[in-house]
Order: structure tokens, then C-alpha cells, then sequence
């Protein structure tokens, strides 16, 4: 990112955040995963994963949405989790959401 | 993210800003969160605890933790010493958990040089001394430019310094990350740990600001 453009002629937004509670629990995960008492995900798997979304989708996510996206992503990778069983879930999820 | 992965897309960003945080994340976020939350929960990789446990950690790290480890260093120089030696270690001495942590560098900054910390690949940050970093240490804009005009940066958080400083911009890794020690302030003579502590400002300890004046 040094020196890169746009972002090298852009105005650093200083404004203070505060973490929100989903922000929270994803940190968490990350630091839970990464733990040497479980060692299932590392720093550098997290940003592969991160640097592998489609450009428009890596634009539009908030910092801790590529974070959990990166989670997803290594833990189907090294099937931890199973993609139909991801799947399954996120569609009960919407379910019981509407 | 690294130069390399923008440089293949840079057309697509035309937003003035990185949408870094917001106060809720977008629908389909929030769901892949509980889903892959609850998995590993029932697959007993974690429990609900353990996340309890983890944010509750993360909520009682803070600047004021980095405050402590530069004050001691200002009054004791064999702590100084161990501390540029080994900052995870003399942290620890201070009762800072850094077992789950990378390497930490602690930087003197001195009447002739000046330290300033990016991390232009992602935004590591010595989380377990600092607490979580700042929203602008983790901007684009941020990244970008600590490398190439760090003056220019540095005056826009108010730090001017004289011309015959050298800046070092170093660059955070996954593996290492840096604990800027700022210059202890003058007239801060005699003072206690306490409140030389108060003096130390989280963007002291990255590099973009001094120590307060006292």
C-alpha cells in the first residue's frame, strides 16, 4: 500500500471508532483460531483469503466484514467447516430471519 | 493489502474513504458471522466463554498499558535497556500478557531521530501493549502515505519536527510490530511514574505524536 494511488493523494480520516459488538466477537474468533493451543489460522492465511474477494466486494466491506469473510473462507478451506454445511446454515439463518 | 493485489484494480476505488467501520455490519455479514460463530461452537473448537473471555481482554487493554512500560523506561534505565532488548519480555515484567502476540520492537525516539509506524501491508499493530488501533492506522490513506511523506503525515497530526531530524518509517509485519519509546518531555524532572505516564499518548507510542508537554 506505500505510496500507492489513490490513496497516496487522499485525507487520513482521523475520526476516532469505537468497535461494535460484531466488530468484537470477530476479533475474538480471529485471535481464538490463530492461538497456538489451536494454531487453525494464521495471519498471513486470514489476508490471502482477504486479498482473494472480488474487487467491488473488497471495496465495499467494512474492516471486520473481510475479517469474518477471511474466517469463513480458511475454515472451509481446511474443512473445519463444510461448505454444504456453511451453506445450510446461512440459509437457515435467512429463514428464520423473515 | 499488499501493492501488488491494488495495482491490478486500482480503477475501483473511487470512494473517498475506506468504509473501515460501521456501527452495524451489512445483513449478509451479521449471518455469516453467527453461522460460522455457532459452527466452530458446536464442532467444539471454541466455546461461547472463550469468546466472552477473549473480548473481555481486549476491552481491559489499552494505551494506558504502553503509558506504563515508556514511564519506567524514562525512570529506569536498566528497564530501558531490557525493554529496547526485549519489549515483549520487559512488558511482561509490567504483568502485560504478549504470549499470543508476534515479536515486539521497542523504538527509541531521540533528539536526532524519529520513529514512525505503518503497517502498509495490512494493519498489524502491538494489540496486547496498545490495545486495538485507531481507525486512521489502519486507512488506506494512512498506509500510503507514512511512506512517502511522512513529514507532510506527521504535521497534518500536529507534529512538526525540526529539519535536521532523521524519520525512520518502519513497517509493520505479521511477525513484528513496533512500541515507539517518545522522548521523555523537559521539565518533567523528578516526577513520579504516574504521572510521566499520563504524558504518554497512545499516537506517542506509534510515532505520529510526542509525549505531551507537562
Amino acid at each position: 500500500m506505500g505510496g500507492v494511488e489513490p490513496f497516496a493523494s487522499q485525507a487520513i480520516d482521523r475520526t476516532e471508532h469505537e468497535l461494535s459488538a460484531f466488530d468484537k466477537r470477530v476479533d475474538a474468533m480471529v485471535n481464538l483460531l490463530s492461538h497456538p493451543s489451536r494454531a487453525l489460522m494464521r495471519v498471513d492465511e486470514m489476508r490471502d483469503a482477504i486479498e482473494a474477494m472480488p474487487p467491488a466486494e473488497y471495496d465495499a466491506a467494512a474492516y471486520y466484514e473481510k475479517w469474518i469473510h477471511a474466517i469463513a473462507e480458511v475454515m472451509v478451506h481446511k474443512d473445519v467447516i463444510g461448505e454444504e454445511e456453511l451453506v445450510l446454515k446461512l440459509a437457515e439463518l435467512k429463514e428464520a430471519e423473515e | 493489502m499488499s501493492g501488488a493485489h491494488h495495482g491490478d484494480h486500482v480503477h475501483t476505488h473511487d470512494h473517498a474513504h475506506d468504509p473501515l467501520h460501521a456501527a452495524e455490519p451489512r445483513p449478509e455479514y451479521a449471518r455469516l458471522e453467527r453461522a460460522v460463530r455457532e459452527l466452530l461452537i458446536a464442532k467444539g473448537v471454541f466455546t461461547a466463554e472463550d469468546i466472552r473471555k477473549q473480548i473481555e481482554l481486549m476491552d481491559s487493554r489499552s494505551p494506558a498499558m504502553g503509558a506504563r512500560i515508556v514511564a519506567r523506561a524514562w525512570v529506569d534505565p536498566d528497564y530501558k535497556r531490557r525493554l529496547l532488548a526485549d519489549a515483549k519480555a520487559a512488558a511482561g515484567e509490567l504483568g502485560v500478557d504478549t504470549s499470543n502476540t508476534a515479536t515486539v520492537v521497542a523504538l527509541e525516539n531521540t533528539p536526532a531521530r524519529h520513529h514512525m509506524v505503518v503497517c502498509t501491508l495490512c494493519s498489524c499493530y502491538p494489540k496486547a501493549i496498545l490495545g486495538v488501533p485507531p481507525a486512521w492506522y489502519k486507512s488506506s490513506a494512512y498506509r500510503a502515505r507514512a511512506v512517502k511523506e511522512p513529514r507532510k503525515v506527521l504535521a497534518e497530526f500536529g507534529t512538526v519536527l525540526p529539519d535536521g531530524v532523521e524519520i525512520r518509517v518502519v513497517d509493520s509485519t505479521a511477525d513484528m510490530r513496533y512500541l515507539v519509546v517518545p522522548m521523555r518531555p523537559s521539565g518533567t524532572e523528578g516526577w513520579s511514574e504516574e504521572r510521566l505516564a499520563g504524558l504518554v499518548g497512545r499516537d506517542s507510542m506509534i510515532g505520529t505524536a510526542l509525549a505531551a508537554a507537562p
